[in-house]
């Protein structure tokens, strides 16, 4: 089944991205890439670290990947916009992550500034993937900006609550033609499936896997839950029914 | 509205009182909260909610889990000047205690600066005592300049600043603060600051909000712990830690945990405060603000700080001095106080590895 995900030009064959924050070290990082089969890989421009050569993240993550580096710590659209620059300056590649938070209480996305961030990066030829709320109006802003998927958030980040915006993020399925790709608060295999069952793009990935007991297995178990509800989606699941279908039905007789 | 208005609104609160009512079941009840209330945080600080100590430990390992990872943000200190117009009986640099006098040359910051980053540091905090004449804000900035060129963060632990100071500082490169208010207590804050402009206690409460409304980043903030009873003094760091949060929802508040230490003078601190207060205190900031940043010195010893990885801490010094001079040149000063953790940036990195956790070297990006 030819089954690719196109984003910015690029044939995406894994539909689980993932993140490299949060891990009790950079080492386990090559191996927890492998397992998970993930070819797009988000990193902090704000953690990478250019000067040195042990603790310089990049070092980690293997050539044939998508390096997307995020915004992380940006507080306004300026702020996004200028880190975006650093990290395409810096040899990062084309794609960013839009992450602008300006409550840190919640880390919740700020909408208007990522759609802010967003026409200006556009503008300036980058693949944007903004990190959002799940909201119809803004996500149609966003595509209409020129933003190449929306990431919607499952629940609040590093939280491993699940998919508690499911029929949100339904809606932008539905209504949204690019890719929208579950970011946040995914903590299970289970709720990885779910949402790639609904119909997402895709799923990204961090806290579940980084601080999971042994994050090279979650790794693969992500994967493993990712390709089963990619493939149920496509195959299309039965209809859910309110009540058993009675093999002798009681209007039978006007056929 | 100051923080000031709402630390008079718990200034004729009777908090032995409060303390004494506290029950078991409160304590349960806290521990399945997601968001506590303020006195929800101080029932935390009580004697009885030392009794549930593991239990809140465990719920304190989760949240910081859950928030930052597993890892260790590493900084260190660079002081300076110790040139200080104050007299605050507790500290090293105090204007009557007849010690050493330096301020670095501006080659010397960056000979400093040299040897630090060397290690792999690449977040600094420098300090200065309270001298306007010696460590001007002219001055300051343009040791941050030299400190740009090889650090990616740079934080300022000075005397307290007017707003527009800050903004001056932000703009040469600086993008975080600490400032300890040292006592919350407004009487025990006036027999402790004798003389000198940091008898002004309100200019300093006030300090935190000033860098906030300048924008800065992150901001730090604490109580020195030794100087007055902990329990309410912790409470107060916290709600301020807290209002500022709430008022400047883009700025990073933490919390730090100094505990008072051996220096030069003879003040002896009399309100005590043993590891497990010390642990009680780190678990309820965690419950209380499970996104705040914890950061734990050198002050501390090797045993507690190894102890204190994934119960709460998220910033740890390494590799510390409170000399002027002290990271690479000879004839440094006498220090603030005595360091107790005086391991290198190595064995720090070899020991919070050991424990399961990445130390972490930077975390900020100058843009």
């Amino acid at each position: 089944m030819d089954d690719k995900l196109t984003i910015g030009g690029r044939e995406i064959s894994s539909r689980l991205f993932i993140g490299t924050g949060k891990f009790p070290a950079n080492s386990i990082i090559p191996d927890v890439i492998k397992m998970s089969g993930a070819q797009v890989v988000t990193t902090a421009l704000r953690r990478i670290d250019f000067d040195s050569d042990e603790e310089n993240m990049l070092k980690y993550i293997p050539k044939d990947c998508i390096l997307m580096p995020n915004t992380s710590g940006a507080r306004n659209a300026e702020e996004a916009v200028r880190i975006a620059r650093i990290a395409r300056a810096s040899g990062c590649g084309n794609f960013i992550k839009i992450e602008v938070i300006s409550d840190n209480r919640y880390l919740l996305p700020d909408n208007m500034e990522t759609i802010r961030a967003t026409e200006m990066l556009v503008r300036e030829g980058f693949t944007v993937l903004p990190y959002i709320n799940p909201d119809l109006m803004d996500a149609r802003r966003l595509k209409d900006a020129g933003a190449a998927a929306v990431m919607p958030l499952g629940a609040p980040i590093g939280t491993n609550k699940g998919l508690r915006t499911r029929e949100m993020v339904k809606i932008l399925i539905h209504e949204i033609d690019i890719p929208v790709i579950v970011d946040a608060g995914i903590g299970k295999p289970s709720e990885a499936c779910e949402a790639m069952e609904i119909g997402a793009a895709a799923v990204l990935v961090n806290t579940a896997i980084a601080t999971a007991g042994d994050p090279v297995v979650m790794a693969e178990a992500f994967a493993n839950a990712v390709m089963a509800g990619r493939k149920a989606f496509l195959s299309g699941t039965g209809p859910v029914k309110e009540y058993a279908e009675a093999s002798s039905p009681l209007t039978g007789f006007l056929a | 509205m100051s923080f000031y208005e709402r630390y008079l609104e718990y200034k004729n609160f009777d908090f032995e009182g409060f303390f004494n009512k506290v029950t078991d079941r409160d304590i349960v009840n806290i521990m399945n909260k997601d968001r506590l209330t303020e006195l929800d945080f101080l029932m935390l600080l009580s004697e009885k909610a030392a009794n549930y100590l593991e239990p809140l430990a465990q719920k304190a390992k989760k949240l910081t889990l859950q928030n930052f990872g597993k890892v260790i943000f590493l900084y260190t200190p660079m002081y300076l000047a110790n040139y200080c117009v104050n007299q605050c009986v507790y500290c090293g640099f105090n204007i009557t205690n007849s010690i050493k006098r330096r301020k670095l040359t501006l080659e010397e910051v960056e000979k400093e600066a040299k040897a630090i980053s060397s290690t792999g540091l690449r977040h600094i905090l420098i300090l200065t005592g309270e001298s306007r004449k010696e460590s001007s804000v002219q001055y300051i900035k343009e040791c941050v300049k030299i400190l740009r060129k090889y650090f990616r963060s740079i934080s300022i632990e000075v005397y307290p600043l007017e707003e527009n100071e800050y903004v001056q500082l932000i703009d040469a490169g600086v993008d975080g603060i600490t400032l300890y208010q040292e006592v919350y207590n407004e009487e025990k804050y006036k027999m402790l600051h004798l003389k000198g402009p940091k008898r002004n206690y309100l200019h300093r409460i006030d300090a935190p909000e000033r860098a906030c409304r300048a924008s800065m980043r992150s901001v730090n903030i604490g109580a020195l712990f030794g100087l007055h009873d902990w329990r309410t003094e912790a409470f107060y760091a916290g709600i301020h830690a807290d209002y500022l949060q709430d008022k400047y929802t883009d700025v990073e508040i933490s919390l730090s945990l100094p505990r008072i230490r051996p220096h030069c003078g003879s003040f002896m601190p009399d309100c005590k405060v043993e590891d497990r207060d010390l642990v009680q205190i780190m678990i309820s900031y965690r419950l209380f603000m499970p996104r705040a940043g914890i950061t734990i010195s050198t002050r501390e010893s090797e045993r507690l700080r190894n102890n204190l990885i994934g119960l709460g801490v998220t910033k740890m010094s390494a590799a510390s001095s409170t000399e002027v001079g002290g990271h690479s040149l000879e004839n440094k000063s006498e220090g603030q106080f005595d360091i107790s953790d005086k391991r290198n940036v190595e064995e720090m990195k070899e020991m919070i590895y050991s424990k399961g956790y990445q130390p972490v070297f930077k975390d900020w990006q100058a843009i």
